[in-house]
């Protein structure tokens, strides 16, 4: 019968190695719509709407092109400021939501958590998915600079790396997935470290070539580590695609999707541990 | 029926729940920084505490404590237990919200818990957008929603707003809509908490019908805890009663029913008021209330009853006009307070015994507790104390069948005390 589909077993004792992804994927639609919520209530109730979303990047960038191209006088490769800094801001954006957002997802949820089941990953995942939509419609607003500059002959995009543009997001969001979860699990317990959560990614974003092309580092140590971050690699190859300007190193490359399975994995391992009991600690 | 060929739905086996006790600070993080330093070594954990078939042990609270239970397919199995008994927990455990700490768990069908209605649901939200939403947390796909939506708004009653913000709802639709959600997912089992039946009388019947239909017609299985022994009645075909974090009692209803009645606060005929801790302000305990008897004693009486107890009094000083005052306490309110005129006599290192009545003509169903008071007038007029005692004996009050046209009592609405029962005389 139908029931016997459906039989569940709760123990004690738990699998380390049993990631439930089945489940997850049978709760598909409750994915989509918290997507949907997530995006939806940002902007309701106020006057601008989505527009929002082109308002916040395009201010940050004109400030980063004050300080850090006009009065720090940092070179962004030749590529006109302000689209080097709205492109590096959409890509960093992305990132950083996922990992911000995820942090949180014990702690915030708790409510929802609480009263019902349904598999806690739909959350970080349909985070990464929200991260997702809100990175295209800046491309909306990245498009434009482009189109722009691009006619003006001032920059060459290598548009055939353009296809590997969603092989980047799927990196850096299954890299921020990984992060967060990890920390929003270490977090119900004693939530110290939720408090550093924002100055660490704000850290993380000066030890990523963001805000400065890597090109501009020499070959020291600086550039090791800039090298070993896993994120640069990714935005690398972003910068490469979009604005013809980018250093890609295979060797890291690679090192950077290792580091990024493993902490998706150990995430997803921690995560699932913790969901079990967390409601009697959060 | 016989049990060995029914399909089972639900299996518990010597479930246990451990809560930790008192707040998590750096306190717990020293506690768990040694757990896990003697686990790495393999020694034993220091913080383990032996002998965990009591409740509360060191910092730890066992909330259930070892049980089983099997439900079987297409009964209406009701959950009783008084407070802290262990229900709450036992259905957060079936609904997974949180683990057991031993024990296994089989659960064969779906399961659609109802803690709480309107999990999830989001203020800034149409209500349409809303069922899409709680629907699916509750596990149901998208497809399935578009299919009982016209149901699900129908049962609610709320069409007209239905593509407005929740947050413009009154408390009463908002619960109307949340709950037609619930009762409308596919699922084998059904767990269900009192609470659900919301709204107001006309809707609460609606909810109770459709429970009930989920059992009896759909063959579903349903778990239905309750306060409400009444509602118990209509809707189980067994029951279970759950005692101290055990089950106390399986099997027929009215039994069972009985059973929790019985089990309830201190049906012992005699009170050991001697071990009760006295307030922390009362320092001074010339004399002691020692222990109370209460004759007639059934933890529950019928409205207009009296209570009859005998009360033993050891007293360190010699005192002629100690007076015994008697709260009717309920949630912490005093409702009533009936004291003797100054009759009692206590002897220095004596016992003094004596019988009284409490008369509890049109107090209203409920709970109370009685809360004792010994004391003498002092030479400014005013009371000095010679013992209180917080929790002398519990007992509930019910009404009788047909009272009232057997409207629900709730003290909150309807007082305290109980009216007259109005005569209607038609021209």
């Amino acid at each position: 019968m139908s029931a016997e589909m459906y039989h569940t077993h709760i123990s004690s004792k738990h699998n380390w190695f049993d990631l439930n992804l089945k489940e997850v994927w049978r709760y598909r639609d409750l994915i989509v719509l918290f997507t949907k919520r997530n995006f939806v209530l940002t902007y309701k109730q106020t006057i601008l709407g989505p527009a929002w979303i082109f308002l916040n990047p395009f201010m940050t960038s004109i400030i980063y092109t004050f300080v850090f191209g006009g009065i720090a006088g940092m070179s962004t490769d030749g590529v006109p400021q302000i689209l080097f800094y709205l492109c590096s801001n959409a890509i960093w954006m992305f990132f950083s939501s996922c990992v911000t957002k995820n942090a949180s997802t014990f702690t915030s949820n708790a409510g929802v958590f609480g009263k019902v089941y349904f598999p806690r990953l739909t959350t970080p995942i349909s985070n990464v998915l929200s991260s997702v939509i809100q990175f295209v419609v800046q491309m909306i607003l990245v498009g434009v600079f482009l189109a722009y500059y691009v006619i003006a002959g001032e920059v060459t995009p290598n548009w055939g790396a353009w296809l590997l543009i969603p092989l980047v997001l799927v990196h850096l969001g299954v890299m921020g997935l990984g992060f967060g979860i990890i920390i929003s699990s270490m977090t119900t317990k004693y939530r110290d470290l939720a408090i550093l959560v924002n100055f660490g990614v704000q850290l993380w974003m000066y030890a990523t070539p963001i805000v400065y092309p890597l090109s501009q580092l020499g070959d020291g140590l600086m550039k090791t580590i800039l090298l070993i971050n896993p994120v640069t690699a990714p935005v690398e190859i972003f910068r490469y695609a979009v604005l013809g300007q980018g250093t890609i190193v295979p060797a890291y490359l690679l090192l950077s999707w290792a580091i990024t399975l493993l902490v998706a994995l150990f995430g997803v391992m921690l995560f699932n541990h913790v969901e079990k009991t967390f409601m009697d600690t959060v | 029926m016989n049990n060995e060929n029914r399909e089972v739905a639900i299996r518990l086996s010597g479930v246990k729940k451990m809560y930790k006790l008192g707040q998590i600070g750096g306190g717990t993080l020293q506690g768990d920084l040694q757990s896990w330093w003697a686990r790495i070594r393999g020694k034993e954990d220091p913080n383990t505490k032996i002998g965990t078939d009591q409740r509360l042990v060191g910092q730890t609270f066992m909330a259930l404590n070892g049980v089983d239970l099997t439900v079987y397919k297409g009964e209406a199995l009701g959950i009783i237990g008084g407070n802290g008994a262990g229900k709450s927990t036992m259905l957060k455990l079936l609904s997974r919200v949180t683990a057991p700490t031993d024990g296994e768990i089989d659960i064969y069908g779906r399961i659609a818990s109802m803690l709480e209605v309107g999990t999830g649901f989001n203020g800034e939200m149409t209500g349409r957008e809303n069922v899409y939403l709680n629907g699916a947390i509750l596990g149901m796909t998208k497809a399935e929603i578009d299919a009982k939506m016209e149901q699900i708004i129908e049962f609610s009653e709320v069409r007209d707003f239905i593509d407005t913000p929740v947050k413009r709802y009154s408390s009463g639709m908002y619960v109307k809509l949340a709950f037609s959600v619930a009762a409308h997912l596919d699922s084998e089992i059904m767990i269900m908490d009192e609470v659900l039946a919301v709204g107001d009388m006309a809707f609460q019947k609606k909810c109770l019908d459709k429970m009930r239909d989920a059992a009896k017609k759909e063959g579903r299985t349903v778990l239905y805890v309750s306060h409400n022994m009444n509602t118990i009645r209509q809707l189980c075909d067994r029951c279970v009663v759950l005692d101290k974090g055990k089950v106390a009692f399986e099997g027929d209803v009215e039994e069972a029913i009985g059973v929790y009645l019985g089990t309830k606060n201190s049906n012992k005929p005699v009170i050991d008021l001697n071990a009760q801790e006295r307030e922390k302000w009362f320092t001074k305990c010339p004399a002691r209330m020692m222990q109370l008897i209460v004759d007639n004693d059934q933890g529950v009486y019928v409205m207009n009853s009296c209570i009859k107890a005998h009360l033993s009094v050891e007293s360190s000083v010699n005192v002629d006009d100690a007076i015994l005052g008697v709260f009717l306490v309920h949630q912490g309110i005093a409702v009533t307070c009936s004291k003797s005129p100054s009759v009692i006599r206590l002897r220095k290192n004596e016992t003094v015994d004596f019988s009284f009545m409490i008369d509890l003509e049109r107090l209203a169903p409920g709970n109370y507790t009685v809360k004792l008071v010994l004391s003498r007038q002092n030479e400014l007029g005013g009371a000095e104390y010679l013992d209180v005692v917080m929790d002398g004996y519990m007992f509930e009050i019910v009404q009788p069948e047909g009272y009232m046209n057997n409207m629900k009592w709730n003290i909150r609405n309807h007082g305290y005390l109980t009216g007259r029962e109005i005569e209607i005389i038609q021209n």
